[in-house]
């Protein structure tokens, strides 16, 4: 890399920067409880509106993964989830009736956040359908994760979005609040995905799954990008770039080992199929705050209108973290 | 009245963890002398020995500060030694450990395997020549340069001096022709071994020289105790496991088992918070009554494959977090495969036949314009692959590693032509996994058997053979790494059998003695009349070979269709 173009990202970097900090004035604490988080605290933060439904479990799955502090953004929301965020012990809850779309999808609040809390914190950024699984989830919390990234020198850790979906039709069961998502998405690709190296930010560009496959199969390279970086080492001056899918400064995109060897990463589940999302999918075409004019939006309203299942054959259906291991879509890399 | 063997630990973190590992120790009757790092606040150092104050042969050494790959950890030790000997004197053995170490099996096991072994000394010491282990690639200069900066603080000095030392050749002597040994900083010396090391007159010399040596604590011990241990037993007691980068493995409470059945007497490093080990090793005195031996092959194969996979991984996968520059693959794809060309122009049956014979998955072709001719006409295959083309040609070389890491364990096998997707090509010829056959100008059969304007025929005649030319040139080309055959047509319907039966051997038929069906070739009478035609167009028809115009009679008998024969 050039010194100019190093010298290009770092203003891009300070851009970023400067508009989270000018941002931060449309967000309004609901519950200010940041004084509890302690050094060595792991922190979640996330932006939501109207996922009601969804946040027990959330909350829940989180919390015995061992996140010791939520930071939250709540997007105007009007089912009542600003008032359950607000009682919860270990929520911190900012208000903004901005849009979402000029905050750049929520990243510029979250970066003001996150520079104004997260310094020197493991900090993880998901959204509520999104559940990170990394090596031993199932038996080892996530400081056990945090403190040997630490003492390898790892400042960020990968995790591919990976879609869930049901069999059948994705509105054939209702989800009820508290219930694990993954009783009804159980499905999911587990090899169709391409990847490409973002020659700017040093990240790869992943795209497949469902998704591509059947609402973006005659223009693929509009398909969503897959790749996420959700779990930083935050120092203030870091800033996401595009939602979860970048970073700056760009040595935090290199998740991914380039001479042959495997580091380690996770997966987040995503479980936006469910029965809520036709009812999303109108709401969301209707606001127009979705990223490209929701395109993704109205590609999943026109094919929830026409063949509402995402289910095929060559489906895997989900049991644990080990499965997605030996499938090759996460790795253990050097942690055992 | 204190045990025989007395411990040393070394504490920096977890003070909580430390002090309950303290105890157990004391709890068996051992003397221990605790060193904690001077980093650690006065405040939280006075708690700690506060917290300890009710234990009996608990006693606190000179504090020194401790920072990795530096003197201060060898001075530490040697502190707490000489507190150790002077003030317990019926300690025979010493051991040193560390905060994070736990002891796997009763105490007692561990003084009667002691007892038992009154002579030795438990330490790992190898000359430097013959460890594989040293991490940066200082291994001889560890002991002939020296390293007054920090390598964690200043790193940027600590590479300069390096270099600087290099660049004048700079060569320390070892004090009276010591011989440098390394190994684990873990040990366990005898009495004798440790007194005759920090009572050596020449102590000051020894001390003053690897005082700049790098990582004094994996060589000190270990290469003074060479000189006055009667018997060395080299390894250590300590089960302790080192990652590619010099980092120590981790212990979690999912190791448990793991742990037990090694019969080693401590493991280190456990994490802090792996409250099942902590618990199931220090109250559960049920846990091991053995007498074996340690044993940690299986911990040593399970982090030898952590550190493969981190270093090599798995050939032919692409994800997030393993995307090998090309050159680097370790594999190109996971698994072997073949790939032919004018194969299905030319048999009318080939696909079905070649999947009987080799119980192989035999695709059509799936890098056609139209979409991915999956075998059996599938719209989807394994890992959820879709045929839509305009997936595949978004990312041609994923398409096709995907395939072959999703069929891992199952041969496949697909057509390709010069009417394909050739952005897949160098990929293809690159890859050692790949079987290329080729029979070159059969994408003329197509033509000559259609029913199209002439004009039109001529115009894609001369584009697919431009097309196939320049594939051609691509598997010629000295950076190749396929095992490829071309055939000219001509020299393929001359003698059809022996590169069958050749493909067939190296793809492992199921019928592996000789040829028994073979697939019906097309019937090409008239071929050399179609070239001849392309050829009046003024079209130059030449990667087939040549045909004659009219087959002579003797070699081409016109009627009935030639029957398919078995060489012999």
């Amino acid at each position: 890399m050039g010194l100019w173009q190093s010298y290009k990202l770092r203003w891009r970097r300070k851009r970023w920067r400067a508009r989270a900090f000018v941002k931060r004035r449309q967000l309004r604490a609901v519950a200010d409880r940041t004084d509890s988080i302690r050094p060595g605290d792991v922190l979640l933060f996330s932006t939501q509106r109207n996922e009601g439904v969804r946040l027990p479990w959330f909350l829940h799955y989180y919390r015995e993964l061992g996140v010791d502090h939520f930071l939250i953004v709540d997007n105007d929301s009007t089912d009542g989830s600003r008032a359950y965020l607000a009682e919860q012990p270990d929520v911190s809850l900012w208000h903004t009736t901005a849009s979402y779309k000029r905050a750049h999808y929520g990243v510029d609040w979250l970066n003001w956040l996150q520079s104004r809390y997260g310094h020197g914190h493991w900090c993880l950024v998901v959204d509520p359908d999104e559940f990170l699984l990394y090596p031993f989830c199932d038996t080892r919390p996530i400081q056990a994760l945090t403190d040997w990234l630490d003492s390898t020198g790892v400042r960020s850790f990968s995790a591919m979005l990976l879609d869930m979906y049901p069999k059948g039709r994705i509105d054939a069961q209702q989800y009820r609040p508290g219930q694990d998502p993954l009783e009804i998405a159980t499905w999911f690709d587990p090899g169709n995905y391409s990847i490409r190296k973002n020659p700017d930010l040093g990240n790869l560009w992943i795209q497949g799954g469902p998704r591509a496959r059947v609402f973006f199969a005659d223009q693929p390279r509009k398909a969503p990008a897959l790749n996420k970086t959700p779990l930083v080492k935050w120092h203030r001056r870091y800033a996401y770039v595009s939602s979860t899918h970048m970073l700056l400064p760009r040595g935090l995109n290199l998740v991914y080992d380039a001479w042959g060897g495997e580091k380690a990463s996770g997966i987040l589940l995503h479980t936006k199929f469910l029965d809520t999302l036709g009812a999303k999918a109108q709401e969301e075409l209707a606001r127009g705050e979705h990223y490209a004019a929701s395109r993704e939006y109205k590609a999943y309203a026109r094919a929830m209108a026409e063949t509402p299942e995402l289910w095929c054959t060559w489906s895997e259906k989900y049991i644990n973290w080990r499965q997605l291991e030996i499938l090759g879509l996460m790795s253990k890399g050097n942690w055992a | 009245m204190s045990g025989p063997l007395g411990v040393v630990m070394l504490v920096h973190t977890a003070l909580e963890r430390a002090e309950q590992i303290a105890r157990h120790w004391a709890a068996a009757g051992c003397p221990v002398v605790i060193h904690v790092d001077r980093s650690v606040s006065r405040a939280r150092h006075d708690a700690f020995a506060r917290a300890l104050g009710d234990v009996e042969h608990i006693v606190f050494s000179r504090r020194f500060r401790c920072e990795w790959g530096t003197w201060g950890l060898v001075a530490a030790s040697q502190a707490a030694c000489e507190t150790m000997l002077a003030r317990f004197p019926e300690v025979t053995h010493v051991y040193l450990a560390s905060g994070a170490c736990l002891p796997l099996r009763p105490v007692e096991e561990l003084i009667d395997y002691l007892a038992e072994r009154p002579q030795t000394d438990f330490i790992e010491s190898a000359t430097t020549s013959e460890v594989p282990w040293t991490i940066g690639g200082l291994h001889e200069e560890r002991f002939t340069l020296s390293f007054p900066f920090s390598w964690k603080r200043h790193r940027l000095l600590f590479d300069t001096y390096v270099e600087l030392q290099r660049l004048v050749g700079r060569k320390r002597r070892l004090p009276n022709g010591l011989v440098p040994h390394m190994g684990s900083q873990w040990w366990c010396l005898t009495r004798q071994t440790l007194s005759a090391i920090l009572q050596d007159p020449e102590r000051a010399t020894y001390d003053r020289f690897f005082r700049r040596v790098w990582i004094p604590d994996e060589s000190y011990f270990q290469s003074l105790a060479r000189l006055y241990s009667r018997r060395i037993e080299s390894r250590s007691l300590t089960l302790s496991k080192f990652d590619y980068q010099g980092k120590p493995h981790v212990f979690y409470d999912d190791h448990l088992q793991l742990l037990r059945r090694s019969d080693c007497f401590v493991a280190r490093k456990i994490w802090p918070r792996a409250n099942r080990l902590y618990e199931a090793f220090l109250t559960d005195p049920s846990s091991a009554m053995k007498r074996a031996e340690p044993n940690p092959g299986k911990i040593d194969r399970l982090f030898a494959k952590a550190v493969e996979r981190r270093t090599r991984g798995r050939p032919g996968l692409y994800m997030q977090s393993r995307f090998p520059r090309e050159g680097f693959e370790n594999g190109v794809t996971a698994g072997p495969y073949s790939m032919f060309q004018g194969f299905a122009e030319l048999f009318e049956d080939f696909e079905p036949w070649l999947a009987r014979m080799t119980g192989a998955r035999v695709h059509g072709h799936i890098f056609a314009p139209e979409r991915a001719e999956f075998a059996d006409g599938a719209h989807i295959v394994a890992g959820a692959l879709s045929d839509s083309a305009a997936l595949r040609d978004a990312n041609p070389k994923a398409f096709l590693t995907n395939l072959i890491w999703n069929t891992r364990g199952e041969r496949q096998c697909f057509q390709f032509g010069p009417r394909d997707n050739q952005r897949i090509n160098w990929t293809i010829a690159k890859d050692p996994n790949a079987q290329i056959s080729v029979i070159s100008g059969a994408w003329a059969v197509p033509l000559f058997r259609s029913n199209r304007d002439f004009a039109e025929l001529r115009a894609e005649a001369a584009h697919l053979q431009a097309v196939e030319a320049a594939h051609l040139k691509v598997l010629r080309s000295p950076w190749t790494k396929a095992r490829i055959r071309i055939w000219s047509m001509a020299e393929f319907v001359e003698a059809p059998m022996e590169p069958l039966q050749t493909i067939l051997d190296e793809l492992g038929s199921r019928h592996p003695a000789r040829l028994s069906e073979v697939p019906r070739m097309t019937d090409l009478d008239g071929f050399g009349r179609f070239l001849q035609n392309l050829k009046n167009q003024g079209m130059h028809p030449y990667l087939m070979g040549d045909f004659p115009v009219e087959p002579s009679a003797p070699r081409r008998p016109p009627k009935p269709p030639r029957k398919p024969y078995v060489v012999r």
